[in-house]
């Protein structure tokens, strides 16, 4: 391979990206040298095993994902605005929406929720730290290089273009030749392992590390959300992997598992990238169910309407998310009964979360409700996601599908879904517990210009889609005739998708402004409505190791029983005791490393890079068991510091 | 991370100390995330059972004398894998240690069985880019031996741990954990015998 085939050359587009990847690397060395920060870079966040800080890593790295994957929305904005446009050719056109699709979903919305679960979850069950601290950040640094591995695509060796459900054949050698589809099996296959752990990994701490008297039905809805996903995690992500395996094997190692010739079956991928990719699509979305109930019930001062519908409602759904990958695929061929049969499950789907959207209605009701820009985000939810709901139950009836699969009424429906969904979850979850995270609120002014401003935005891009799908414009086309009549609606979607970018850069400077001047929190119970364990601590930031002692649960809603009966909720002296924490470690960091080099050298079938890459894996892996890794005690001294707590 | 242990005389030293009985929780619920695994390959070896293509059916290939040895060895191996946590909750480790080079050597039967089996296939005209069908059975079986070979490699390492450190609740419940591996690959081969061996040598299309 030369050189000029190696980087990605020929288009202005990517030579800018270039420079900018290049000036903000300089400019990030430069900074960690200049005010000698590498010792806190590396003790503070590269080694940590916090659950708190993964969390944080988490949210960062979807909050630059969520800006990549907006400037690929953008591009394809730009490129639709105009009829017979040629801002983007084909090529550049197919690999932007597939790693706007990937990205979003894999590298943005996944990583964003699972960061806030685990910011929350160990605090909201009153816990040290999750049950596996070391896999925590096993699971973050895989995650995180199996993104980057993503994310070099696009600028060494090119992007993936098959799309981000890349089916075969169009996904095989033959019609996409070079590394692109690579990167999206490799990057995939490893960030997959980081998910698979973190669903062990939680299930594991929610089922054992909750405080004594929190029954399983004493759990705050967002930890029910997380257990649940965490179970369809497990079960589902397998099948990715498989999946993903088999298509390597086909194209790097000539088996014939989805190819045409060979006797090779390419509807098999179509099932089995469904049968994960549905289950995922609730991955998204149930965390953020959990979180709405716990703003919702927050900002209206009553506990959940429903607690237990809320819950089974919750467990039917995840049953359910496993038996109707088919409607993805109605017209491909599955026959009238297997469609009807999907096409039933899936309606079925919409009662449990109906009744989850009439219980947040009524969990509202007689409230005395605080308009705060979480309970906004939340609001927007509840409207919003209901359009994508019912647009979901028209493209259920299979025979109606046939009009509407693969049209931008497609592409709004899963956008109304997902941003309304899973989007406007993390911007709540993260509003709400940015004071948890950093001991200081998002500004709240700025706040509401940035849902005002997306919410429109939001809507002026997608509700034109629904017009132009059911007018017959075809999804992932990059452009189409002026004759067409479509235009004017192009462009309207255009100025929406823009608006939304608008408001993210104000959610970027919010950033900055709160940080600034941002009032300090002096208590942990930033809202002052809290109900759960979270809000419990003294500190508005807790400390490493959580709770000074470990709470004790006597109701649902466990810090609202706590202030009816006048806890104290500072720390006696007497009942303070060491407390054993997990040592940091390196290895999962330079482990990524090694994963890194071994998914490099496989995208470009460079076998020997590949094998080093496995042994490096290996070799880390081998040190860890080695190690007694026994942690070490915090001294009741310096509890008793911490806590400010005197004689 | 609860440090004072409380526990009756009968519990075993694997259950011992919290992380002993977290990482066995998780560990279950990581063979879980397994049997969905194999569960998607054996869909994926069904569906191509009879795409065969060009290349030689399983009807003519399969030979039931070396898969019988296969099985017996890795089925004797899950017995004597089960006497040595026996012989570890007796505290004997020269018992632990014999049982388990057994298990190991077992192992290592199977898988130079296994790798003849495949060497022969691939002489008779049948490798992994033959048709759907060999890429199905050689990735099923493989990944099954692939499995193998890390439990060897994986217990390998845990009795040299055991050997330096002597039998705590750590290093038991690691000898544990890697015990329920190997009986879970015991487990995936009935099936394997079963849906690719046995039916291949039955069912042949047309």
């Amino acid at each position: 391979m030369k050189w000029d085939e190696f980087f990605v050359t020929g288009d202005p587009l990517i030579y800018g990206a270039d420079v900018s990847i290049g000036l903000t690397v300089i400019g990030i060395l430069f900074y960690l040298t200049y005010f000698k920060k590498w010792q806190w870079l590396w003790t503070e966040w590269l080694t940590t095993v916090d659950h708190k800080k993964l969390g944080i890593m988490y949210i960062a790295s979807a909050v630059l994902m969520l800006f990549r994957g907006g400037v690929d929305a953008l591009l394809m904005r730009v490129q639709l605005a105009t009829p017979d446009s040629k801002f983007l050719d084909s090529q550049h056109y197919n690999e932007i929406f597939t790693t706007h699709g990937t990205i979003m979903i894999i590298f943005m919305a996944m990583p964003f929720l699972i960061g806030l679960i685990n910011v929350v979850i160990p605090l909201q069950i009153g816990a040290r730290d999750v049950a596996f601290p070391y896999l925590n950040a096993v699971s973050f640094w895989t995650f995180f290089i199996g993104a980057m591995l993503f994310n070099v695509s696009f600028v060494i060796g090119g992007s993936p273009s098959a799309g981000w459900t890349s089916y075969m054949p169009l996904a095989g050698n033959e019609l996409s030749p070079g590394p692109g589809q690579n990167y999206y099996l490799l990057g995939l296959q490893i960030a997959g392992i980081g998910t698979l752990l973190t669903g062990i990994n939680f299930l594991v701490t929610i089922l054992k590390m909750r405080a004594p008297g929190m029954t399983l039905f004493r759990m705050p809805v967002f930890t029910w959300s997380a257990l649940i996903t965490m179970i369809i995690i497990v079960f589902a992500f397998p099948i990715l992997t498989v999946a993903l395996a088999l298509m390597t094997f086909d194209r790097l190692f000539g088996a014939h598992f989805f190819t045409l010739q060979g006797a090779g079956m390419d509807m098999l991928w179509a099932n089995l990238f469904w049968l994960w990719g549905h289950p995922e699509v609730y991955i998204v979305v149930l965390p953020a169910f959990g979180m709405f109930s716990e703003i919702i019930s927050t900002f209206s001062r009553k506990t959940i309407f429903g607690y237990k519908a809320m819950i089974w409602a919750m467990i039917i759904i995840a049953g359910y998310s496993f038996m109707v990958w088919v409607h993805h695929f109605f017209t491909m061929g599955s026959g009238e009964l297997v469609n009807s049969v999907f096409s039933i499950t899936t309606m079925i789907i919409g009662i449990p979360t109906g009744i989850k959207i009439f219980n947040w209605l009524f969990t509202m009701y007689k409230g005395k409700i605080s308009f705060t820009t979480p309970m906004l985000w939340s609001l927007g939810f509840i409207v919003n996601f209901v359009i994508g709901g019912v647009t979901g139950v028209m493209l259920a009836m299979a025979a109606a599908d046939y009009q509407y699969h693969n049209t931008y009424f497609l592409v709004a429906h899963f956008h109304y879904v997902l941003i309304a969904g899973t989007v406007f979850a993390c911007f709540a979850g993260l509003i709400f517990w940015f004071p948890k995270m950093f001991g200081y609120k998002l500004n709240e002014r700025i706040g509401k210009w940035v849902f005002w401003v997306f919410n429109i935005g939001f809507n002026v891009c997608f509700i034109p889609q629904f017009i132009l799908g059911l007018d017959g414009m075809p999804r992932r086309v990059y452009t189409y005739s002026a004759a067409s009549g479509w235009g004017n609606l192009n462009m309207l979607s255009t100025v929406g998708g823009f608006l939304m970018g608008v408001a993210f850069l104000i959610l970027v400077y919010n950033f900055y402004f709160s940080f600034r001047y941002s009032e300090r929190e002096n208590t942990g119970d930033s809202w002052g409505l809290g109900r759960t364990l979270e809000w419990s601590t003294t500190s508005a930031v807790p400390p490493h190791y959580n709770f000074a002692i470990t709470p004790t649960v006597k109701s649902f809603d466990p810090l609202i029983q706590m202030k009816r009966d006048n806890v104290d909720l500072k720390p006696k002296i007497k009942d303070i005791k060491k407390i054993h924490m997990p040592d940091n470690s390196g290895v999962p960091f330079f482990m990524s490393a090694f994963f890194f080099i071994a998914g490099f050298g496989l995208v470009f079938e460079w076998f020997w890079m590949g094998i080093v890459g496995l042994i490096g894996v290996f070799i880390t892996l081998i040190i860890r068991s080695f190690d007694p890794n026994e942690g070490y005690y915090v001294s009741e001294e310096e509890i008793k510091e911490t806590e400010r707590l005197t004689v | 991370m609860a440090h004072a242990e409380v526990h009756d005389h009968n519990t075993p030293l694997e259950y011992q100390s919290e992380t002993g009985r977290l990482n066995i929780l998780g560990f279950w619920i990581f063979l879980g995330a397994e049997i969905a695994l194999f569960s998607t390959l054996f869909a994926t070896y069904l569906v191509l059972m009879f795409r065969t293509a060009d290349g030689p059916t399983p009807h003519e290939l399969f030979e039931l004398k070396g898969v019988l040895i296969e099985t017996f060895l890795l089925l004797t191996s899950s017995f004597t894998c089960g006497i040595a946590i026996h012989e570890m909750r007796r505290r004997n480790r020269k018992g632990l240690f014999t049982w388990m080079i057994i298990t190991l050597a077992l192992g290592a039967g199977f898988l130079g069985y296994e790798i003849y089996e495949f060497v022969t296939y691939v002489h008779e005209g049948a490798a992994l880019g033959t048709s759907a069908f060999w890429s199905g059975f050689f990735v099923i079986v493989g990944t099954h031996g692939l499995h193998v070979t890390m439990g060897i490699a994986w217990i390998t390492l845990i009795l040299i741990q055991v050997a330096r450190r002597g039998l705590t609740p750590q290093t038991s419940a690691k000898v544990f954990i890697s015990s329920l591996y190997w009986h879970f690959l015991d487990v995936v081969w009935i099936f394997i015998f079963t849906a690719v061996y046995l039916t291949g040598m039955v069912l042949h299309n047309g």
